[in-house]
């Protein structure tokens, strides 16, 4: 079972605050969706490798070449605050 | 003649005889997308200026006598979760709504340069979860058959733009029946190839070991032009597969004779509404009478399949969305005490409820002391579900099912209940967690909407299911059909 106190932790995690309403019903939706998912448990995996990605890629590597880069305007267009060539945020410390 | 009913192959033909030109094209695109665009809500965003100057270049292309490309001067559309260079990229959320990406996606690139007009961006379920377009921050897209039912989703505007003769070719992304479930509900062709066989650079990322964009097409021979554009390796996306893409056109063969063609008896259960169910088995028919040889067969984990796929789509989900944080795009929250503060109210203010949702799922599938049981479990189980199809290919060319348990379901009606909205994709997630190419082929009306028959083929063998697809299809004509707006 998730206790409203889980959910406060995970959306904490998440960086999601979250009202009261939605607390409930979020509580209320995952411990619904768990539920249904565990029936996952009946199936034995003990010698089953995960599958993390399907393509039988390792390592990609590519040649190192000199490119364009992004303009520091273009990289800074869509922030929502600067301060000259910097994002600005709020107070960290 | 209506120009907008028209496929790319048949425009081209006009375009290159000069029995058109590529402004009347686009203008005749435009002016449909003017009178039914009321109705429907395909598009977020229009480009018209910009898209018939384009339209004016290839104009003068064919004018100088050049030859121009399959796909020159087509009008086609653009899910909104694909960046475009100086144009409002929003993924359907508010935490986007004034985002305009510096880049273009190598798959807008690639358009561009084989001469097809972006004419606009479509509407989608925010970040591309949901099934259809519900979930969308701005407005729900109608299907063009009925505008009281969902167009299906994620990609339900780029569906629905096709169906509607608003775009004639479109892109969508496909991370657990995306492209698919939204072409049946429309009545028209999806196809979301291997993992890994279009570059997925600029695409606004969902669940990264599972999203794969592909086109919506009016027909099979415009299905395999598209991916004649799109797919192929790309140095910019480290899961780009490294392989010679073919000319998808030489797979348009009108037969299937001796064509293996198994049907997971899983797929046609209980649970598929019975009117789909009987198209389904008279689509078999045809094939079989076709020549190909047909039989059931089974994929017995597909069960599985779903909590398998709701868990490991909102862990990629939780961490690809952790980007968004209002400091370097998009929206930030006013009024915060500290950092902290301004992300978590940025993120709650930005979010819809389906995104939070699955944020909130993924959060705690990777959380500890529940990694082993959720999410590793989950990774375990897509090799049991990968190992199924593996084995099902040993003796198939093809695997045939239905695309959805039911036609497209009334605006509202999933609405409250996640758990029967995540079951729309009960037939179209497998393909994504074994990464092997689906696709979905008109097969029919049931009580006048479209019902989509869903091709299944081994990694890489788009061709396959392009020749299967192209043979049923001369062979009906479920395509032709247009929906009355």
């Amino acid at each position: 079972m998730i206790s409203k106190k889980d959910v406060d932790q995970v959306a904490l995690l998440g960086r999601l605050e979250l009202t009261g309403e939605e607390k409930e019903m979020f509580t209320r939706q995952l411990n619904d969706i768990l539920e249904h998912f565990r029936f996952l448990e009946r199936l034995d995996t003990t010698d089953v490798q995960p599958t993390a990605h399907v393509l039988p890629l390792k390592n990609v590597l590519r040649e190192d070449w000199p490119g364009q880069h992004m303009s520091r305007e273009d990289a800074l267009a869509n922030c929502p605050d600067r301060d000259e060539d910097y994002f600005k945020v709020p107070r960290i410390v | 003649m209506q120009l907008f009913r028209q496929t790319a192959h048949e425009l081209h033909s006009l375009l290159i005889n000069k029995e058109i030109s590529a402004v009347e094209l686009n203008e005749a695109v435009f002016d449909r997308i003017a009178s039914v665009e009321e109705k429907v809500g395909a598009y977020l965003s229009r480009i018209r200026e910009r898209a018939l100057e384009r339209a004016r270049v290839i104009d003068e292309q064919i004018r100088k006598g050049e030859k121009i490309l399959p796909l020159s001067g087509i009008p086609v559309a653009i899910k909104d979760n694909m960046c475009t260079d100086g144009i409002t990229t929003t993924a359907g959320s508010k935490i986007l709504a004034n985002f305009v990406p510096p880049y273009s996606a190598t798959v807008v690139k690639k358009l561009d340069a084989a001469g097809a007009v972006m004419v606009g961006k479509t509407n989608l379920d925010e970040f591309a979860m949901g099934s259809s377009t519900e979930n969308s921050a701005f407005f729900t897209t109608r299907n063009p058959w009925d505008t009281s039912r969902v167009p299906g989703g994620s990609s339900g505007g780029s569906a629905a733009a096709v169906a509607a003769g608003e775009a004639v070719c479109s892109l969508g992304s496909d991370t657990g029946g995306s492209i698919r479930l939204p072409a049946s509900f429309c009545g028209v062709v999806g196809m979301k190839p291997t993992y890994g066989a279009v570059s997925r650079f600029g695409l606004i990322a969902y669940a990264s070991s599972l999203d794969q964009i592909g086109p919506f097409t009016r027909d099979v021979t415009d299905c395999a032009l598209m991916l004649n554009i799109i797919c192929g390796h790309d140095p910019l996306d480290s899961t780009s597969a490294d392989f010679q893409a073919p000319d998808y056109t030489q797979f348009l063969i009108n037969d299937v004779r001796g064509m293996k063609i198994g049907v997971p008896e899983e797929y046609m259960a209980e649970g598929i509404a019975p009117e789909v169910h009987g198209l389904i088995r008279k689509a078999l028919e045809l094939l079989e009478s076709l020549g190909a040889n047909v039989e059931y067969t089974t994929l017995p984990h597909t069960e599985y399949a779903l909590p398998t796929y709701y868990l490991i789509a909102p862990a990629e989900a939780s961490s690809n969305l952790a980007r968004y944080d209002g400091v370097r795009y998009g929206l930030r929250a006013e009024d915060s005490e500290d950092i902290i503060d301004m992300f978590m109210k940025t993120r709650s203010q930005g979010f819809g409820s389906e995104v939070k949702r699955r944020i909130m799922l993924g959060t705690y599938a990777l959380s500890a002391g529940y990694y082993d049981a959720y999410y590793l479990k989950a990774l375990k189980v897509r090799t049991l579900i990968k190992e199924d199809f593996d084995r099902a290919f040993e003796k198939y060319d093809l695997l045939v099912s239905p695309v959805s348990p039911t036609t497209a379901f009334r605006i509202g009606e999933k609405t409250d209940d996640p758990l029967q909205m995540y079951l729309s994709d009960v037939c179209t997630i497998s393909v994504n967690l074994a990464g092997i190419p689906g696709m979905s082929v008109p097969c029919g009306f049931a009580g006048g909407l479209p019902v989509g028959l869903q091709l299944m083929g081994r990694h890489f063998n788009e061709g396959t299911l392009l020749r299967a697809a192209y043979t049923f299809e001369q062979n009906t004509s479920y395509h032709k059909e247009f929906p009355a707006l």
